[in-house]
């Protein structure tokens, strides 16, 4: 009888599937081929006594302090992340809304004489005040949903957010380049809340897709501690406010400068 | 900057999401995955070189080159493969240029004068200690160790990722720069010259035939 070549038992043993029957069918009657695979064996058993000494619980902690002083400060391609579809789509529909805010100040102007300017320069904001408004209501719709559910009541052990998530990923992107417009147009107050919606958006849309309820109940305190549904309701009602006002012809400017100072 | 992590663990954010915040410009956002990966790298790195100091420069190397080429990652692969990928590949050439640093400071091979092999598998023979000095398994490992010593860098690297990581053939092959087949025998040849330099241990328990004989 011909024994199996060490190359076959090894084969063999990695669960290689050519020759395999045969090679059993021989492992079953051959005692000295099946000692041979359990020499072979101890080969692998002693690889595992070879201890690794532990790093400790803190290790990750110890390797980012060694090497956080050396890493680039500044990320080149930081506008990589922008690329992608789901992004390009959202950024897109705000960019949409912006160019209709932008057009809509130039149409309206025809002739630049100074009273028409002021009036096209309120239509252009009345569309940004609409917009953000509306990314608002969305953005509050998200957070209410999650902070009124009470997974705890379901008895379920996995709490599934992959459609929350997916909506807030979406705003995301509308909520940076509204973020920018309103702090670009000195509208502090805006960007604030809408730099504290950002945080809060992006907890929800990197979280894993199923969480436990303890992860659900820290997503659920992060948004109480910063308060930040009561900030974007209070924004929200004043964008409405301002977008009712400015309908009538003759407004008052000092709207934006109210909403800072709040 | 403030810590957008600051009042959860690690576990609360996702590797997907710590690349894209980290590609954002948010650098503390690859805190996460430099504290989450870290010992996992390090036990590759440690099998692969042997010592604490090695592996703990491996892993620092491997998590700022990661950084740097974060762009090229594809987000839907799993960055710890991605990150042990890299620690592999930097250990592999880490190993390979002191192998040839030490063959330099060491000179050619003295078969002149007498010595008539140059595979250091033999020499390990020649010093092989008996199975009673194996019997511990402190002895045994450390006899593994220097098993592992005698083996090239790319069947190091090969036996380490296919033993204890589990890391398929084709995942092998991309560190080693190497096909399947390639990849499998380099597997295969590190097993037998491990086989060999464990011989006076296995034959403690029974001597091992010449495999592929007529019985």
């Amino acid at each position: 009888m011909k024994h199996t070549t060490e190359e076959e038992l090894f084969a063999y043993r990695e669960g290689e599937m050519k020759g395999r029957e045969t090679i059993a069918a021989h492992l079953q009657e051959c005692g000295e081929c099946r000692a041979e695979l359990e020499r072979m064996e101890e080969v692998f058993q002693a690889l595992n006594a070879m201890p690794v000494p532990d790093p400790g619980q803190e290790y990750g902690t110890k390797v980012w302090r060694q090497i956080a002083n050396r890493l680039p400060e500044e990320r080149a391609g930081w506008w990589q992340g922008w690329l992608m579809p789901r992004r390009l789509m959202a950024l897109g529909a705000a960019a949409a809304l912006l160019a209709l805010a932008f057009y809509a100040g130039r149409v309206s102007k025809p002739k630049p004489a100074p009273e028409e300017v002021a009036d096209a320069g309120k239509i252009h904001e009345r569309v940004l005040v609409v917009a953000v408004g509306e990314h608002l209501g969305k953005s509050e719709m998200i957070l209410m949903e999650l902070s009124n559910a009470q997974p705890a009541e379901t008895g379920k052990k996995l709490i599934n957010i992959s459609t929350a998530q997916k909506r807030a990923e979406d705003l995301v992107e509308e909520n940076r380049l509204y973020r920018q417009t309103a702090l670009e147009g000195g509208d502090n107050a805006i960007a604030s809340t809408l730099d504290e919606l950002q945080r809060v958006l992006l907890d929800v849309a990197n979280s894993p897709a199923e969480l436990t309820l303890a992860q659900f109940e820290s997503i659920q305190k992060r948004i109480a501690a910063q308060g930040i549904l009561l900030k974007v309701r209070v924004v929200r009602q004043e964008l409405r406010a301002e977008a009712a006002g400015k309908s009538a012809p003759a407004q008052n400017d000092s709207k934006p400068k109210a909403r800072n100072k709040a | 900057m403030a810590d957008a992590f600051a009042g959860y663990d690690a576990g609360g954010i996702s590797d997907a999401a710590a690349v894209q915040r980290t590609l954002a410009g948010e650098r503390e956002a690859y805190r996460v995955l430099v504290e989450r990966h870290s010992a996992y790298v390090y036990r590759l790195a440690y099998r692969m070189t042997g010592n604490s100091h090695d592996a703990e420069e491996v892993v620092q190397e491997a998590f700022l080159r990661a950084y740097q080429k974060l762009q090229q990652f594809a987000g839907n692969a799993n960055f710890g493969t991605w990150v042990y990928r890299i620690a592999a590949n930097y250990a592999i050439d880490r190993l390979r240029q002191k192998k040839n640093e030490d063959a330099r400071r060491e000179g050619p091979p003295r078969a002149a004068e007498g010595e008539s092999e140059s595979d250091p598998l033999e020499k390990l023979k020649d010093t092989a200690p008996s199975p009673e000095r194996l019997a511990g398994n402190a002895q045994l490992a450390k006899r593994m160790k220097e098993a592992l010593d005698t083996l090239t860098p790319a069947e190091r690297t090969a036996i380490v990722m296919r033993h204890w990581d589990g890391c398929g053939i084709e995942e092998i092959a991309a560190v080693l720069k190497s096909n399947s087949s390639a990849a499998k025998n380099t597997v295969f040849r590190a097993v037998q010259k491990l086989r060999q330099a464990l011989k006076p241990f296995a034959e403690g328990r029974g001597a091992a035939r010449a495999v592929g004989t007529e019985s």
